[in-house]
């Protein structure tokens, strides 16, 4: 493994008065593609801000590399899609340095490369309302990916967006980090994408579990990290989780 | 075609119509930032809270009663800022509290003390009467402060306006460009007020940007048509105060509304749909600093 980017030793964080994560101890390098997994509200997107630096922990120590490049892709409803801006404006937000309002030449020319890359090449004078949520999610990597970060945080890339498009981002997110990048990632989806990442790390106010999924994807640690009984079984080689509270039994 | 020349033969008014369409201009422009970040009651409330500071510093040095009111403005508007943002409170009721409290005090103090300075009407309603040089001059100084921030922080602010937390972690400091952002404002409602009032300053800061939004999706185009937008209304409203005599801020404010009418009939459903959401202060989990 490469040389940390960025460790947490024994963190605990939260906002104003209540403590949201407890004794977090944590690492991620350029050699990272790892998802975080939890319920809603168990802590991933806190987990996430302490590693932007966004927020500061109430005890522990947060080591970070000088300079370090991160960028941030957050989730879709963040943001009002009405907002007045092409997605070129959108992305070249990122480069909010430059000093004046229009876009040099070179400029230009890395927009133009990313959203071919991610296959929007022809949307950059779309106006962002137009776009699916397929093409909003590319368009928030585009804004990342042309700051040219050694590592690359995301929260919830792939809640409501369709299959076809969370394979997409998957597979661009696969190639991202062949490519040398460090990838962070939250979700709660266990089978569309935390049992495809090479790590995961399952967080419940604390860490509960970190490894591969065949390590972290066990009955036992699924219940510590969700509160409910699941069942995992093998198919096709992969993990699937199965939920034996669900739908199908309420209904019968 | 006399009668239309008729007013501008008298200095007071070639001094207001200069200084309408300069502050609807410049309310025009900054207003697009105010609108797209669901602030617009934020106008409302920094103008009655300058009111406070404006009839506070007529008591004690009325020389200086701009400089005062300024100060307030700022300080207001900062308070503002980080009641909002530190407490509980949505920037709804901190608007609300702090500058409807600082109003209070300014229409107090004008009942026990009086005015030294423009009437108390005038500053509530907006008057062309007694515009100074260096009314004008501050007006031009504020307004090419403001063009040359937004010229050379576009994207910041542009970023900033978009989605805060992102913007915070790719580098820009958001703290400071939304205090940049209320200094503006502030300078911006104060050196105005005189033409305007304290009343209808907030809608020359919403109206026009609507206008602009309900006409173009480009965020450049927006702040083009908005400054234009508030500056013709400025223009109009200034000569249609003198033929009508009533009080010129009323007047350019109904112009405004009149445009923004003839738009929205013009645009129909789409304009509609640029502008949804403009009056919603809904805040993201950024803007809320909790997850």
């Amino acid at each position: 493994m490469s040389s940390p980017l960025i460790s947490l030793r024994s963190v605990d964080a939260g906002y104003r008065n209540s403590t949201v994560l407890h004794n977090v101890t944590l690492s991620v390098s350029r050699d990272s593609f790892t998802g975080i997994v939890g319920p809603s509200g168990a802590g991933k997107t806190t987990l996430l801000r302490l590693l932007l630096g966004s927020m500061k922990p109430q005890r522990g120590v947060i080591d970070r590399a000088a300079r370090l490049p991160v960028s941030y892709v957050p989730q879709l409803e963040t943001v009002d899609w009405n907002f007045p801006a092409t997605v070129s404006e959108c992305v070249l937000m990122s480069r909010a340095a430059r000093r004046v309002p229009w876009a040099s030449r070179a400029e230009r020319g890395e927009v133009a490369a990313v959203l071919d890359r991610l296959g929007i090449g022809d949307l950059g004078e779309r106006h962002i309302r137009e776009l699916s949520g397929g093409q909003q999610q590319r368009m928030f990597l585009a804004r990342a990916l042309i700051r040219k970060p050694q590592l690359l945080l995301l929260d919830e890339p792939t809640s409501g967006v369709d299959i076809s498009t969370r394979h997409a981002v998957l597979h661009l997110l696969a190639d991202l980090h062949a490519d040398g990048m460090g990838i962070v990632l939250t979700t709660h989806d266990l089978n569309g994408i935390a049992a495809h990442l090479p790590h995961l790390v399952c967080v419940n106010k604390h860490i509960v579990a970190e490894g591969t999924p065949e390590e972290v994807i066990t009955p036992d640690v699924l219940e510590e990290t969700f509160g409910a009984q699941m069942e995992v079984l093998q198919h096709l080689g992969m993990l699937v989780v199965v939920d034996p509270g669900g739908p199908r039994r309420m209904v019968s | 075609m006399d009668t239309l020349l008729d007013p501008l033969s008298y200095a007071f008014f070639q001094k207001g119509l200069i200084v309408a369409t300069i502050s609807g201009a410049l309310l025009g422009f900054i207003g697009v930032y105010i609108v797209l970040r669901g602030m617009s009651y934020i106008g409302h409330g920094l103008s009655h809270a300058i009111f406070g500071g404006y009839a506070a510093m007529q008591l004690f040095a009325a020389q200086l009663y701009v400089l005062g009111a300024g100060l307030w403005g700022v300080a207001s508007a900062l308070a503002i800022t980080n009641v909002a943002r530190r407490s509980r409170l949505g920037a709804d009721a901190a608007i609300g509290v702090v500058t409807t409290a600082s109003f209070a005090l300014g229409v107090a103090l004008f009942a026990r003390f009086g005015s030294s300075g423009p009437a108390f009407d005038n500053a509530l309603f907006g008057s062309i009467l007694g515009i100074t040089n260096a009314q004008i001059f501050w007006l031009l100084v504020v307004t090419a402060f403001t063009g040359i921030v937004v010229f050379t922080r576009y994207r910041a602010l542009m970023f900033t306006t978009f989605d805060p937390e992102v913007a915070n972690v790719s580098g820009v400091r958001t703290g400071r460009t939304e205090a940049l952002l209320m200094v503006m404002l502030s300078l911006a409602i104060l050196v105005t007020l005189t033409v305007i009032g304290v009343t209808l300053v907030a809608a020359m800061l919403v109206i026009p940007a609507v206008i602009a939004r309900m006409l173009t999706d480009s965020f450049a185009k927006m702040l083009m048509l908005s400054t234009v937008v508030g500056s013709f209304a400025g223009l109009v409203g200034m000569y249609a105060s003198y033929f009508a005599e009533v009080p010129s801020g009323a007047m350019i404010v109904l112009v405004g509304a009149v445009i923004f009418i003839i738009v929205l009939a013009a645009t129909g459903a789409r304009g509609l749909r640029r502008s949804a959401g403009l009056d919603s202060h809904t805040e993201t989990p950024a803007r809320q600093g909790v997850r």
